[in-house]
């Protein structure tokens, strides 16, 4: 007897271990949540340290990328990732580690065909459809704009 | 002799010698005690990971050639291959040794592949001895097939942890007294049943040995239960309950004798290998550090390795192709008494 | 009081991406370009501004607060350059997010290299 694609598909998805979704999602809660609960603080210390609101939240992106890319250096990210999964992928933290891995990994590619070329190699789309989206709201605003001022 | 898809030899080629080698996780494994070495550091000393497998590589060429007292120029042929891109690791090792070399590429099946085409040209007389060997590195694939290695992500359940490990065996025209012989070959029809996810190459695979295992119980009048083990490699848990669903709906019973070499490389659970082990050098080395052991010294009479490839590519997935795959199978059996 | 609303937001953002990943086909590449496309439209329609106030970095640290400052700084450059805005104001917003990455990545390339999962 053969099998149809169809038939397969659904035998296969019922032999398929389902991920933990409780686990997930509790492993993604405390790690992603505890990410921004540092963030806070370091904004409150660059705000205590008498910076602008907005020069606060530029500098505290930059400190998290700096400790994410030194955790990413030190192969320490990849192992709370490992368990943390979106906890660890939608803070900015995940952004770097984005960036700072392939720049480790291709290395030995060279400096220029490794490590300049595939940097965004992951982080590149976000960087792609962020601007594009921010763009396509720039061209709508501009349109609306003297309607509502 | 030639039944059905089955390639029979009349008078069968013998295993004079074969080696493991084999990385970390597989010394921390249960089949450790029957590599012939294993490596705690993954980069072996060298500067890149492609260059980690060539050595592991070479090391299971040299460990081989002592084992069976030869010397490389005695070597008529070298059958091998990897998961690198064009073949680049076994290339790379072949580069240092002086023994005419064929590679050869079936993604995880290349071990049962090349030791089916060593088997069959020593038993033509094409080569007197004739190498097999395959090898994989997580280190390697992981940065070719997946994301860097120092990149943070989860692992779906499904996916199956690239072995590091390198196997060889000498394949000589006539088994000799004592030695285990190759008894029977027989290349795979490639299968597809449409699974797109690159993260579930067991589920993929499946259906492929499902198919040359059919053929082959067919074509040999016989069944799971005349041989003493039915290893595939490597399936993993997914692949491997979807191999018996398959072969159920078939009436084929495995009867207990299906082992998956990606299950027995690793514990799976304290290792956190997902759905078991993979790559070309897991069912390679799983052969060379426990069925052939166990074939030489008598614990098993009969057994089938059955090697599973799948046959895309990183380019076509993303293009949205669906996974073809192929299984192709050898017969081993243990010296003659 | 800060402080907890950042966890929370924050914390809740993550488990939705999880849930995305766990429960749908969505590779995480495509959750994260999700992620920063919706920061840029509910930034434009003026619901995630309110976020931030009330969470902080719980807002801003997620990949949804990327997009809210990009659609901010563009606002911001419409303003000010008319259309010309449209193209300048996204890039100047993440220019330090990106350089920072950047500079990170390339230092880190020359001091380590990479670790075996094993």
């Amino acid at each position: 007897m053969e099998f149809s694609k169809e038939q397969y598909a659904r035998l296969l998805k019922q032999a398929c271990p389902r991920s933990p979704l409780l686990r997930d999602c509790l492993w993604a809660f405390f790690v992603g949540g505890g990410i921004c609960l540092l963030g806070e603080g370091i904004r409150t210390a660059w705000l205590a340290a008498g910076h602008t609101l907005s020069d606060a939240g530029t500098l505290t992106s930059a400190t998290l990328i700096v400790i994410s890319g030194v955790l990413t250096g030190l192969g320490w990210y990849q192992k709370l990732a490992a368990k943390a999964g979106a906890g660890t992928l939608v803070p900015i933290t995940g952004f770097a580690n984005a960036v700072v891995s392939p720049a480790i990994e291709f290395r030995c590619e060279g400096l220029v065909t490794g490590v300049g070329a595939r940097m965004f190699s992951i982080a590149g789309p976000v960087l792609v459809y962020g601007l594009l989206a921010s763009a396509v709201w720039g061209v709508i605003w501009w349109l609306i704009r003297p309607w509502l001022l | 002799m030639r039944l059905g898809d089955t390639v029979r030899f009349t008078r069968p080629p013998g295993l004079a010698a074969w080696a493991a080698v084999g990385g970390k996780k597989e010394a921390d494994g249960p089949l450790a005690a029957g590599f012939d070495l294993l490596f705690t550091d993954n980069r072996l000393g060298e500067e890149t990971w492609e260059q980690a497998e060539s050595t592991l590589q070479r090391h299971c060429v040299e460990l081989l050639l002592q084992k069976a007292d030869a010397s490389a120029a005695q070597i008529d042929l070298a059958l091998g291959g990897d998961l690198q891109s064009q073949c680049t690791a076994t290339a790379y090792t072949f580069r240092g040794l002086d023994i005419p070399f064929a590679g050869v590429y079936g993604a995880c099946s290349t071990m049962a592949e090349a030791l089916g085409l060593a088997a069959c040209l020593t038993a033509g007389g094409a080569a007197d001895r004739a190498l097999a060997m395959t090898s994989s590195h997580f280190c390697a694939a992981e940065r070719q097939f997946r994301t860097p290695l120092n990149y943070g992500g989860k692992r779906t359940p499904t996916a199956q942890w690239t072995a590091t490990g390198a196997g060889a065996c000498l394949v000589t025209a006539q088994a000799g007294p004592g030695q285990v012989r190759l008894t029977a070959a027989a290349f795979g029809r490639v299968r597809d049943l449409s699974v797109k996810d690159g993260t579930n190459m067991g589920g993929a695979m499946a259906p492929a040995a499902a198919e040359t295992l059919r053929r082959f119980f067919a074509d040999n009048r016989c069944r799971p239960a005349d041989y003493d083990g039915v290893y595939t490699g490597d399936l993993g848990v997914v692949g491997s309950e979807m191999l018996a669903q398959l072969l159920t709906a078939e009436g084929i019973d495995l009867a207990g004798r299906h082992k998956d070499c990606g299950l027995l490389l690793y514990d799976r659970e304290a290792q956190q290998t997902g759905a078991g082990g993979s790559g070309a050098g897991c069912a390679a080395s799983v052969l060379a550090a426990h069925i052939l052991p166990a074939l030489k010294t008598g614990r098993m009479r009969r057994a089938l390795l059955v090697c599973t490839g799948a046959l895309m590519s990183t380019t076509t997935l993303l293009q949205g192709e669906s996974i073809p795959a192929v299984a192709h199978l050898v017969e081993l059996t243990a010296p003659e008494s | 009081m800060h402080y907890l609303w950042a966890f929370v937001v924050g914390g809740t953002l993550c488990v939705a991406g999880q849930l995305l990943i766990d429960l749908t086909n969505l590779t995480p590449a495509r959750v994260l370009v999700l992620y920063v496309t919706s920061g840029v439209a509910l930034s434009a329609i003026g619901l995630y501004g309110p976020l931030v106030e009330l969470a902080g970095a719980g807002a801003t640290v997620p990949l949804t607060g990327f997009g809210h400052l990009l659609a901010q700084g563009v606002k911001r450059a419409v303003d000010e350059q008319g259309l010309l805005g449209a193209l300048t104001g996204g890039g100047a917003a993440c220019a330090a997010g990106v350089a920072a990455s950047l500079i990170t990545g390339v230092i880190a390339s020359l001091l380590t290299k990479s670790r075996d999962q094993n």
